[in-house]
């Protein structure tokens, strides 16, 4: 009897796992700033509500998602649901949700833009939406120039401007160094298309290193062999890692840093109200003022097991409701059409985030075609990829400009070799 | 014996042998007759069969698939998504204008790897032998706090690779405890110790002895103290000098451990990834990037992923390693005979 009991008592335990099992929603998530608690947050308000889907946060480093995410999924080890930045080039791993979702009208309507970003080709999947649109700028330390007596450049400045005037700031206050870019192929992209350069060439391929290209590349080593760019940041890695450079701005380390939207939030924490500090937008070159359009989606796996409980999720965290509320509380400019139609409040009382946030905005108008075509575009991880990893080299003294550039066309023509 | 038997009997060691004893008869009845199926032979195979399988699982299978998938091109896991190639990466890797020119190779980034691992390997592994000695020699004399000195020296071994890169990484970068230290006591200027590339491949080799020397630390001090002392007092009353009785003794009779050293030490240097990775993340540029790191961003970490090229490279470097263990089997055997003679 006892033994019949104990049996019955282990089949139940396991049938309860097992059911909790086919309910499990598992998210994988990197953070930048505070959206990890808030999203935690709506999470918890979501299971309350829906106490038949069980949410787990996994809260990972953004090196997670770039490295291992895309290996876990190529093995069909992913999670059901992650925030992620290479989109366009894993988009063969994301559910369509189309099928799942009980109003996929709405959700066209409020995130069509940038639909293209994360699915194949000519697909009309829905696979996810954006958690923010981002946009790559600068950062100015306006304490710094002040204490130097040296002006702000204005709008219309160029890269050179900038690097001089930062130049100046460091000598005076007697700084390491005057400006930091984070080592990102991303990053550099903006500043290159200002120069001119153009990455997509005919019939969608990759374009071979050009003289824009070339140009801010050459001035970028400049920089860095004179000692006026960060250069522990782009030359303490070998490869693609991504390494930010937010701490040098941070700690008054460097008076201009360049970097994007996503920062604020970060900087507006960490700096608090040790300096005065300002966004800048974007540089200008020959060709452009431009920075990189760019963001984080949330997108769901096509190996989920739990495809309609995930789809719940996905429709709870891109409602127009909470949509807003993760913008407000994580000063992240919103994707949706209804919230951005109807207006932020965000949640700060800093008139400096306020100010910054503005400029983003205002930056976002100076955005070069070319730079807007780039993140649908299948290549652009791989170029970005090519660029942090080649460039680093030239830095280094590995390679001369000219092997570098001839670098850069190899590895793309061997990306095209293979996805052809 | 009895008396050992008659402890058994008492207390809880009789209770143990009173419930393994009927077991043991149990699997002695089918074990006895496989002994008298299969000889005595058949018995030793019987008996390292769960070794073989374990082996055969954990490492030949995989040594064969990952020969496989060297053999097959695109970014797919699964072998069955994955297109034949044939010795495409191999000769993608030889491809080369000169093998000591980097930038003449189509996989320069390889032959980069493969020219830092070598000199990385050259250097450390001497160092390393030299400082372990040296140390060893100094921890074997009756020093004051013997016994704290050796805890000291063997303590870096006990650490994570990931911890001693991060603390080295804390001490020398551009803000850390170094330059901070030259800085106060010398007004030295900051120098940057990880963006320069020679600073930055002698420190990973640095670190790499300062982590591991413990360890070889420890088989030299066991061989020096295996040395019979007779031997030293009879050459002190020869009134033979310090330097001639270490030639003549002391390092003839350290040989075998000498050898196990260099041996080990060889193939951890040629494996080096951890600590250097944390430090100083295989840059500047790819001046300490070594062949494992370039395995790994090659198979799971770039946005360049190549994991045909990783298993070809990790193939290229399995065949080094099994050439270096060859070596040690020989010059263990080499050893062995002298010992018998």
């Amino acid at each position: 009897m006892n033994c019949k009991a104990l049996f019955a008592a282990a089949g139940l335990a396991l049938l309860s796992a097992s059911t909790a099992l086919a309910g499990d929603v598992r998210i994988m998530w990197y953070s930048d700033g505070n959206e990890g608690e808030v999203l935690k947050d709506l999470i918890s308000r979501f299971s309350k509500d829906n106490p038949d889907i069980n949410v787990i946060v996994d809260e990972v480093a953004y090196s997670v998602i770039k490295e291992q995410l895309p290996v876990q999924l190529a093995a069909g080890n992913g999670p059901d649901i992650a925030r992620v930045t290479d989109i366009k080039n894993l988009a063969q791993y994301w559910l369509d949700l189309t099928p799942y979702l009980s109003d996929p009208v709405s959700w066209v309507k409020n995130y069509e833009d940038q639909a293209d970003w994360m699915r194949l080709d000519g697909s009309p999947a829905i696979t996810g939406f954006m958690t923010q649109i981002t946009l790559t700028g600068g950062f100015a330390n306006k304490t710094l120039f002040e204490q130097a007596g040296v002006p702000l450049p204005g709008p219309g400045a160029t890269w050179s401007d900038w690097v001089e005037a930062s130049k100046k700031v460091a000598e005076s206050q007697q700084l390491p160094y005057a400006f930091a870019i984070d080592r990102s192929g991303h990053r550099i992209a903006g500043p290159a298309i200002s120069y001119g350069a153009g990455f997509i060439g005919p019939k969608g391929l990759p374009n071979e290193v050009d003289d824009g290209m070339k140009a801010f590349i050459a001035d970028f080593v400049k920089w860095n062999n004179e000692g006026l760019h960060a250069k522990d940041v782009w030359v303490s890695a070998a490869g693609t890692t991504y390494r930010p450079a937010a701490d040098d701005f941070i700690n008054a380390q460097v008076p201009f840093y360049y970097s994007g939207s996503w920062q604020v939030a970060n900087l507006a924490t960490k700096i608090d109200d040790a300096f005065d500090w300002v966004a800048t937008g974007s540089p200008c070159g020959q060709a452009a003022c431009t920075g990189m359009p760019g963001g984080a989606a949330v997108v769901a796996m096509k190996d989920t097991k739990n495809p309609k409980e995930v789809a719940r999720v996905m429709e709870y965290l891109a409602s127009t409701p909470v949509a807003k509320e993760f913008a407000e509380r994580t000063l992240f400019l919103p994707a949706n059409k209804e919230v951005i139609a109807g207006g932020l409040n965000f949640q700060t009382d800093s008139q400096t985030v306020k100010d910054v946030l503005n400029t983003f905005v205002q930056a976002s108008s100076t955005t070069a075609v070319e730079a807007l075509k780039l993140p649908a575009w299948k290549y652009a991880g791989s170029y970005y990829g090519a660029l942090v990893s080649r460039v680093s080299q030239v830095i280094a003294g590995e390679l001369t400009l000219d092997d570098g550039y001839a670098r850069i066309n190899s590895d793309m023509a061997e990306k095209v070799k293979e996805a052809q | 014996m009895s008396a050992n038997i008659k402890r058994h009997r008492t207390g809880l060691g009789g209770i143990a042998f009173a419930v393994i004893r009927p077991v043991m008869s149990l699997i002695d009845i089918p074990l006895r007759a496989l002994q008298r199926a299969t000889g005595q032979g058949g018995m030793a195979s019987f008996f390292i069969l769960p070794n073989m399988a374990v082996f055969t699982i954990f490492v030949l299978i995989p040594f064969a698939i990952n020969f496989v998938y060297s053999m097959t091109g695109g970014i797919e896991i699964f072998l069955n998504q994955r297109d034949f190639v044939g010795a495409e990466h191999y000769r993608d890797i030889f491809t080369c204008g000169s093998y000591l020119d980097p930038a003449s190779c189509r996989r320069d980034g390889f032959w980069t790897a493969a020219q830092n691992t070598t000199l990385f390997v050259i250097l450390q592994v001497t160092l390393l032998i030299i400082v372990s000695l040296i140390t060893a020699l100094i921890l074997n004399r009756q020093i004051i706090g013997r016994s704290f000195w050796r805890a000291m020296f063997f303590f870096p071994v006990l650490l994570s690779p990931v911890v001693v890169g991060l603390i080295w990484r804390w001490i020398l970068q551009r803000d850390g405890l170094l330059n901070f230290v030259l800085l106060e006591a010398f007004g030295a200027e900051q120098f940057n110790w990880l963006t320069d590339r020679t600073a930055a491949f002698a420190a990973t080799i640095g670190v790499s002895i300062w982590a591991h020397m413990g360890f070889y630390t420890l088989i030299l001090l066991a061989g020096l103290q295996a040395i019979p002392k007779d031997l030293y007092e009879a050459a002190e009353m020869d009134g033979t000098s310090k330097s001639r009785v270490f030639r003549r003794i002391t390092l003839p009779l350290l040989m075998p451990n000498l050898i196990v050293v260099l041996v080990l030490a060889l193939i951890k240097a040629v494996q080096v990834f951890d600590e250097v990775y944390v430090l100083t993340g295989g840059g500047p540029g790819t001046s300490t990037m070594y062949l494992v790191q370039y395995i790994y961003e090659k198979g799971f970490a770039s946005e360049l992923r190549n994991p045909g090229l990783a298993a070809a490279a990790s193939i290229i470097m399995g065949a080094v390693l099994v050439v270096l263990t060859l070596m040690q089997m020989a010059a263990s055997r080499r050893n062995e005979k002298k010992g018998e003679r």
